[in-house]
């Protein structure tokens, strides 16, 4: 570890820290629907789409109705990408002549996009048509973003309203996040990337002669506008295979700073637009700083784990980190730093191979998505996962000072506990069942790259990217076959809407209650102490169920490798 | 509670019937309701079946799994025994006191005489009947007192063996079947029939219909059976990774993981948290018609206190004597003390000694001063004292300055003294009446044939220590309100003397049940007691309503508790019960759900041992062998529910420290507390099972 690795980790830090307020501000106005300076220019677009759409903003929906409407609008996007994928040899926008993806991989593909997985069984440059990439994938980017953000915002209305029965307009949240955050955002980023040097182009392919005298062809394309998105809306599906490590796709240390800003940037500003909406800043910096314990604690030891390097390697004279599966332009410090924020949030977008980590380096992605993706996590998403560790934590502690548990005048009673518990319990279902399955099928098992402790890793690693929604992979495993194909497209299902309806559930139940106002018998939740508690929570819960398989994956893996054996 | 009854978890008369009801709870009907229990029940079937397989087949490691078998199975007849002896603890009593209603006998009154009566069974009595209770007699069933004081030992209800007196009058008036009379004599009135009283209550709270579960504890079941779940597929999903490593585990190895990771301790202690907790309020002597109320006792955000009896003495009392101008204090003094003779009220008592102890004034007889004793009523709001050619008067102001100025004596005889109501003396008396209101006294005005003396200062007297204890309430987070019938400024005064929050001054049925449903609306939970049949309804919007037991028949059945003491300050006491009841629950939650690491580090590097023994550094409590860790992790989670049986039927403390504070020490006793124990604990074991060579 050096100086400079950790100044520049801090930097990462003090820039998040300061985009919170001004962006929590502005998302607050834009969710509650009051005026902001791009309102002139975007309100008369945003009145048109109502009108086409049939609604209007003053309609305010169930959480039922709420959640019909999401599963409807989502069921239609995997429909239409799904279609898309398979006719793409058909479609204009096709200068490379791309055929038809197979149905096993337009599936994962399709789920993978609309649920903000972005694991990608595929390369992308030798999959996917132009108009596949623009106008499937990404607006997938955009609109997967969009409803993770418009679930988070009826969750925080279900504690700002009191005895109300409505949670807000899913199709008027959804279009505020599209047009007033993401769209503008991206716009400015897209062409911040191009003058970075990313490419944006229609054009085909380029041929290229190597100083060999071989034939080159370099892959191109709409680079720039999907890779804002990408990274803003925390999806992390790749213009190119090799993702954020390609230099097209991140050329340099300043795009790699806006890329690791970008993926951030919109789960911490929602911490406090939570605050906001309830009334006190303070309870979203005490959510947001419960997230910064877990993020440096995961960072420290990647950083540490990744720069001390291989014992293996240093007695065969090569000193210094592990630089295997690294950019050299990125090395050590950022390679660490953007792994453990593309899996603490549920971007995956990788500029460094997450497989080649130490075994210790890449255990903390690994936890990070098991833990559910609430340190920061996806945009939305990452808020409503740690909503449910709170609901968890603070009905243990509520009962440990004599009171029916509440949270913000909340009561929490048995049917949020039902809700909370079912969401909490889908992730490992989704994790551990399907590793277990594939870890005994001889043809899943024949798809892992490395034997021993780290092909193990490889699975658990890939069922637990997708149904976290990460998309990230550890890289060795085979995903493209019909097994995996399937398989990780049910666990990215399960991982984004088993999830979803619980948590509508748990607003839809919450703002129909009264708000008992706080007294000296309601114990604070904007301090150290509900941080400590909620850290404490989350590892416990969240994090003892993967004891066992880490063991065998990870932990095993270094071990192994302390005492010299290599697989 | 002394400590004498805390004590009695440790009774022999209730440990060993216990034993049994453990081994009959095994029932399977009976396990169902406790989820977590049910599972581990259910594993053990399993694994004794594998057990009795092997042993049929002779192979395998028989001497462990048979130990592992055993412990799995103490691990349920240990939760079993914890409801048992919680249950026992109210049916040792429930039992003693079924046998005093079954066999009191009567002395049934007639008349007022109290050497006539007639022996009847105690369970013939009816509502209304008058019953003699002499010295050692018990007192047949519930009942107030109407004349006499007597000394009763309640001990057979309370466990509490120094005896109380029980009078006429006063807040002790009511009397419980099946307590004795140990001096003096009493005459009762009987207000419960057969079969609805204190103790047939509370024999169907004890052994009666099934227990409700709590909202609380639904809730808290379905986060262990969550947990449950959850760790089912932690466990499940192990023999596949083993299989990928090219090794396998033992069935009963994890069992024996899953069932020390899933939430026995709390699982085993969740019911007799429960039952403990409706016994401590039976202790205290109020009954909860549902745990649902109890439970609400501790999220209550308001308290509504009566004034009278609960913030001040029952009683004013007579603290100076303010003559107007013209008039001597002994004047007034004496005159007051003369009107006051015959007057049985506190206030008049109070009078007669404060003439004595400050004037002298000695008492007089009535018969030879020729005096006759004019009583209070309703329509004149005096009483006095006609003596031969002379009229004493006292009473509320603006009734003595009525009767005054009404220039006419109500009785005939003298001539009428006109008093203008103009003149100085009586804008003199109204202003020591004011000064007296608003220093939070009565003012009590005297006049002796048709002239007016002066005004008896009256005093409510705030009880001893309630200050402390509403700055106590004050932390806890409760805001309180006083409710009287007095002026706002009288009110007011006695308010701020008192310490409370907040009052209603002039509270009428009406505006109690308005202030309750504002207080609600703005999302608090009331708690108040009442007596009165016009409290009723504001018993029934209350969240919690407890009912005196001296109180009307309508009040008891509006509230949701009932105060056999009929003392208003027990509130508090019902509130820190219900707070108490869910911090154990919690305590014991997070200490569960914390043990789990200790026992990870156990478990997990003697489970893969065989094909990673890298996994070796992860014993970091160096425990012996394999089996000893696994086994040592499984005594461990057993005996553990034994060790908490005391502080689940106790409860944890209470303190009135703030929520933060208290959360904060919770956190660091149960929480990091949990975590560290089973460390020590399953160390402590794997060196005893080692050393006596169990493996």
């Amino acid at each position: 570890m050096t100086l400079n690795g950790w100044l520049q980790i801090l930097l990462y830090c003090g820039i998040i820290i300061a985009l919170v307020k001004p962006l929590g501000g502005y998302m607050t106005r834009v969710f509650s629907g009051e005026r902001t300076f791009l309102s002139p220019v975007l309100v008369p677009i945003e009145r048109g789409l109502y009108a086409v759409a049939g609604t209007s903003e003053r309609e305010d929906q169930h959480w039922t109705a709420y959640a019909f409407s999401l599963l409807m609008f989502n069921l239609f996007g995997v429909i239409v990408l799904y279609a898309m994928m398979r006719l793409q040899a058909g479609l204009p926008y096709n200068p490379a002549g791309m055929a038809a993806v197979p149905p096993e991989l337009s599936f994962n593909t399709a789920v993978s996009f609309v649920s903000n997985t972005n694991w990608q069984n595929y390369g992308g440059e030798s999959t996917m048509s132009y108009l596949t990439q623009m106008m499937g994938l990404n607006v997938q980017n955009f609109v997967s973003a969009a409803t993770g953000m418009a679930i988070a915002v009826g969750l925080i209305r279900a504690f700002s309203r009191a005895s109300g029965k409505a949670i807000g307009n899913f199709w008027v949240d959804m279009t505020r996040a599209t047009l007033y955050i993401l769209l503008p955002i991206c716009i400015v980023l897209t062409l911040v990337y191009v003058y970075l040097g990313v490419p944006q182009t229609l054009g085909p392919y380029v041929e290229a002669t190597t100083l060999e005298g071989a034939k080159q062809t370099i892959a191109l394309g709409p680079v720039a506008s999907q890779l804002a998105i990408k990274m803003l809306g925390t999806n992390g599906g790749g213009f190119f295979n090799a993702n954020s490590a390609h230099p097209f796709e991140n050329p340099n240390a300043i795009s790699n700073l806006i890329q690791m800003l970008s993926i951030f940037a919109i789960g911490a500003g929602f911490t406090n637009v939570f605050g906001r909406m309830v009334g006190n800043q303070r309870q979203g910096w005490a959510i947001l700083a419960s997230m910064g314990v877990l993020f440096v604690v995961g960072v420290g030891i990647t950083y540490w784990a990744e720069a001390s390097g291989n014992p293996l390697m240093h007695q065969l004279g090569l000193a210094g980190g592990n630089m295997e599966g690294k950019e050299v332009r990125f090395g050590v410090a950022m390679s660490s730093l953007f792994a453990v924020i593309t899996t603490a949030a549920s971007c995956g977008a990788v500029n460094a191979m997450h497989g080649s980590f130490t075994a210790l380096g890449g255990l903390i992605p690994l936890i990070n998505m098991q833990l559910g993706e609430v340190i920061v996590g996806g945009v939305g998403a990452g808020f409503y996962g740690i909503i449910l560790f709170i609901i968890v934590a603070v009905f243990v502690a509520g009962l440990m000072v004599g009171r029916t548990p509440e949270y913000l005048g909340k009561k929490i009673e048995a049917k949020e506990m039902k809700m909370a518990v079912l969401a909490i319990l889908c992730l490992p279902l989704a994790m551990l069942v399907f590793t277990a399955i594939a870890a005994v099928l001889p043809s899943a098992v024949a798809s892992i790259g490395t034997a021993g402790p780290h092909g193990f890793s490889e699975i658990l690693y890939a069922y637990t990217s997708a149904a976290a929604n990460n998309g990230s992979a550890f890289g060795g495993l085979t995903g493209n076959t019909p097994w995996y194909n399937v398989t990780l497209g049910i666990g990215m299902l399960m991982g984004r809407f088993l999830v979803i309806i619980p948590a509508l559930a748990i607003a839809g139940s919450l703002v129909a209650k009264k708000t008992v106002p706080a007294s000296a018998g309601t114990f604070p939740t904007d301090g150290p102490l509900f941080v400590g508690l909620l850290v404490g929570t989350i590892l416990i819960v969240g994090g003892l169920t993967f004891m066992p398989a880490l063991a065998l994956g990870p932990v095993v893996e270094h071990l192994v490798m302390i005492a010299g054996q290599t697989f | 509670m002394s400590q004498a009854k805390s004590a009695s978890i440790m009774d022999s008369r209730i440990l060993i019937p216990a034993v049994g009801a453990a081994f009959k709870k095994l029932n399977p009907r009976t396990l169902s309701k406790n989820p977590v229990m049910f599972v581990v029940a259910t594993v053990s079937v399993l694994t004794t079946v594998l057990f009795l397989r092997d042993l049929a087949a002779g192979n395998g490691n028989l001497g462990f799994s048979f130990q592992i078998n055993v412990w799995l199975w103490f691990t349920v007849l240990f939760a079993n025994f914890a409801e048992a002896v919680a249950e026992g603890r109210g049916k040792a009593q429930a039992d003693s006191l079924r046998k005093a209603r079954t066999e009191t006998q009567a002395k049934l009154l007639s008349g007022s005489d109290r050497t006539q009566y007639k022996m009847v069974a105690g369970t013939s009595l009816k509502v209304g009947d008058v019953v003699l209770v002499e010295p050692g007699d018990i007192i047949p069933s519930d009942g107030e007192v109407i004349e006499g004081v007597a000394s009763v030992n309640e001990a057979a209800i309370t466990g509490e063996s120094a005896p109380v007196i029980r009078e006429s009058g006063g807040d002790r008036s009511a009397v419980t079947g099946g307590t004795q009379v140990l001096s003096d004599w009493i005459r009762v009135r009987i207000t419960a029939a057969a079969g609805s009283t204190f103790l047939d209550r509370m024999i169907s709270l004890v052994e009666g219909a099934e227990r409700q579960k709590t909202p609380n504890e639904i809730a808290l079941n379905i986060l262990l059976a969550g947990m449950t779940l959850i760790f089912v597929l932690a466990t499940a999903t192990i023999p596949s990774f083993a299989i990928y490593a090219g090794g396998s585990i033992p069935i009963i190895i994890l069992v024996a993981l899953f069932v020390t990771l899933i939430p026995t301790t709390i699982g085993a202690l969740l019911s007799a948290i429960g039952i403990a907790g409706m016994d401590r309020l039976v202790r205290f002597n109020v009954l909860a018609m549902s745990g649902r109320a109890v439970e609400a006792a501790g999220d209550v955000d308001t308290l509504l206190l009566d004034k009278t009896g609960t913030i001040t003495l029952g009683n004013r009392q007579a603290t100076s004597f303010r003559p107007v101008r013209g008039v001597s204090e002994q004047d007034l003094a004496d005159a007051a003390q003369l009107a006051s003779l015959a007057d049985e009220t506190p206030e008049g008592r109070s009078i007669v000694v404060l003439a004595k102890e400050k004037y002298a004034i000695r008492g007089r007889d009535m018969a030879s001063l020729k005096a006759t004793f004019v009583p209070f009523t309703a329509q004149t709001r005096m009483s006095g004292v006609d003596l031969e050619g002379s009229q004493i008067r006292k009473g509320a102001v603006d009734a003595v300055l009525a009767y005054v100025g009404s220039g006419t004596m109500p009785v005939s005889g003298n001539a009428a003294i006109a008093v203008s109501p103009q003149s100085d003396i009586v804008r003199e008396l109204q202003a020591i009446a004011d000064e007296i209101a608003k220093a939070g006294g009565t003012p009590l005005a005297v006049a002796r044939d048709g002239k007016l003396l002066g005004v008896v200062q009256l005093k409510d007297i705030v009880k001893g220590g309630i200050r402390e204890r509403f700055s106590e309430l004050r932390r806890m987070g409760i805001r309180t309100v006083m409710i009287t019938g007095d002026n706002p400024m009288t009110a007011a005064a006695i308010a701020a003397e008192a310490g409370v929050d907040d009052f209603l001054a002039q509270a009428t049925p009406e505006n109690k049940l308005t202030l309750i449903r504002e207080e609600q609306a703005k999302g608090k939970l009331v708690a108040m007691c009442g007596d009165g049949t016009n409290d009723a309804p504001a018993l029934a919007q209350a969240d919690v309503g407890v009912a005196m037991n001296t109180g009307t028949v309508a009040a008891r059945e509006a509230g949701n508790m009932v105060d056999l003491d009929s003392d208003p300050t027990k509130l508090i006491e019902i509130v820190e019960i219900g707070k108490q009841l869910l911090m154990t629950r919690g305590a014991l939650t997070t200490f569960s759900i914390a043990n789990d690491i200790a026992k990870y580090f156990a478990i997990i590097p003697a489970m893969f041992l065989t094909f990673y023994p890298q996994l070796g550094v992860l014993n970091i409590m160096g425990l012996a062998t394999p089996q000893s860790a696994i086994l040592s992790a499984i005594i461990f989670n057993a005996l553990i529910i034994v060790v908490l049986i005391p502080l689940s039927l106790k409860g944890v403390k209470y303190r009135a420290i703030g929520a933060g504070a208290l959360l904060s020490r919770n956190l660091l006793v149960y929480g990091l507390g949990g975590i560290i124990v089973p460390f020590i604990g399953i160390k402590a074991i794997d060196m005893i099972i080692t050393a006596i060579g169990l493996a």
